[in-house]
């Protein structure tokens, strides 16, 4: 055994000299190399740790909503179709919603309004911190709102969201129901939408095709689509994560592609060298393995470490214009660390495994070869 | 100092570093989860159907709750206006 470490580290040994004689080159590859670890681990944990946080905080979203659609847009519903599906078996409990964009034209952002059963008292508002920062809000102050009708009121500043809580009320503004209804003028006879609590979850699907029965005139959201619907944005298959994915395989084929096609005059001449010493084919080979493991490892622990360093420590700097597009209002959070160790095998199996054997292929082509001949270089 | 100590040196460190990582990643977790109680309880008590992430138009806003009636979700192949239209995939899995 302690022969067999001893090869090991001379063979490591060798392997390290050979690589520094080819400095800037092997340099070159590592950065390039570690910049492909990092993007793929970028968005591994990016899109797994916001998925994650969305289904844990999403789990407390009504079971069931219901819209009504006219003419393929979503329309108040009336509070009527509420006693309706009351009347439903299984029905645990409904309600209405009243929620609603606002433009405010002074910092050029859209406001989610929304009236809750812990709404403020009538004249009074509360907001969330990307609100307060970008209008410079502080409990107290006062805000201008232009109603429906023209006429302008305002409001005051009762409490600000925690910043904790950024990542679902950053742009939230609590609002009282007369308000709301004075902002915009809403009747009194409807809501924006309808909410359901389901006793048993088995049940939902049959509910939801009761209502769609009873209610032609309405869309049925389940709580587990909306749950899908953040498991469908970053899944790796959609949108931007693939053109991120695409891009880094496609650079990592690249070198793979270099390396499986051959090896350079120098590298030929140095096999030959080892072969007419008397260097067997598995020393070749070995050599050739621990060259890979070196420049894999060296990138794939620094690409990973960076990564992490990348998402959870400046909250995915690289990443943020991308999800900021043209918002004023942009969350400021961090997300929370959820890793796995099934997330760094599968980097580790798309990285480091095919770049190690794309390096042992051509050696051991090479290693075959007449060391003779591949000295004279012919 | 043999350049094989030096490489089984650096590779040490990483490890640790990695096992640091998941150190961190733990109590991290753990650290956040009355943090994450506070969020879902809000989403529960102010009954919120989506996360405040895509807030430049009202359709990437309330992703769940949207309509359909809007530039980039009439088709995969139409022309979006905001940029996060680029993040998002049309819609489908929207049954009803």
């Amino acid at each position: 055994m302690q022969t067999w470490i001893q090869r090991q580290k001379n063979m490591i040994e060798f392997t390290l000299s050979s690589l520094l004689r080819r400095k800037r080159k092997n340099v070159a590859l590592v950065t390039v190399y570690t910049l492909v670890v990092f993007l793929l681990a970028s968005v591994i944990f990016f899109t797994y740790a916001i998925k994650r946080e969305a289904s844990l905080v999403l789990e407390g979203s009504p079971d069931m909503i219901v819209q009504r659609l006219i003419a393929g847009r979503q329309d108040p519903i009336p509070l009527s179709h509420l006693d309706k599906i009351k009347q439903i078996r299984g029905v645990r409990s409904a309600g209405s919603r009243l929620w609603g964009y606002y433009y405010d034209p002074v910092v050029g952002a859209n406001y989610t309004l929304m009236v809750s059963g812990e709404s403020p008292a009538e004249g009074s508002i509360t907001v969330g911190q990307g609100i307060a920062r970008t209008r410079l809000l502080d409990v107290g102050d006062e805000m201008e709102f232009k109603a429906h009708d023209g006429v302008i009121f305002n409001l005051s500043v009762q409490g600000i969201f925690s910043a904790k809580s950024e990542l679902v009320s950053s742009d939230l503004l609590l609002i009282s129901e007369s308000d709301f209804r004075k902002l915009f003028g809403l009747p009194r006879s409807h809501a924006t939408d309808l909410i359901l609590q389901v006793g048993n979850p088995r049940e939902q699907v049959t509910i939801a095709e009761k209502i769609a029965a009873l209610l032609p005139d309405t869309r049925i959201i389940l709580k587990e689509e909306l749950l899908r619907t953040y498991d469908t944005i970053f899944d790796w298959r959609g949108g931007l994560m693939l053109v991120i994915l695409f891009g880094a395989l496609l650079a990592f084929i690249i070198f793979a592609w270099d390396k499986a096609s051959g090896l350079s005059v120098e590298e030929k001449r140095e096999t030959g060298i080892l072969k007419a010493v008397g260097w067997e084919t598995s020393d070749v080979i070995l050599l050739k393995f621990w060259e890979g493991m070196v420049i894999s490892l060296t990138s794939f622990l620094a690409g990973l470490v960076l990564a992490y360093v990348h998402i959870f420590f400046t909250s995915a700097v690289f990443f943020e214009p991308v999800l900021k597009g043209w918002s004023v209002l942009y969350p400021k959070f961090r997300l929370i660390p959820f890793i796995n160790p099934y997330q760094i095998v599968t980097l580790f199996f798309l990285t480091v495994v095919p770049y190690t054997v794309a390096t042992i292929i051509p050696s051991w082509r090479a290693s075959t070869i007449d060391p003779d001949s591949v000295m004279r270089g012919s | 100092m043999r350049k094989s100590n030096l490489f089984f040196l650096y590779m040490f460190v990483n490890m640790v570093l990695l096992g640091l990582l998941f150190v961190h990643a733990f109590t991290e977790e753990k650290r956040n989860l009355p943090a994450l109680e506070e969020k879902r309880a809000m989403v529960e008590k102010h009954r919120l159907t989506d996360i405040c992430l895509f807030t430049e138009a009202s359709y990437t806003r309330h992703l769940a709750v949207s309509d359909r009636h809007t530039a980039f979700q009439d088709g995969p192949f139409a022309l979006e206006h905001f940029p996060s239209g680029s993040v998002l995939p049309p819609p489908g899995t929207k049954k009803r």
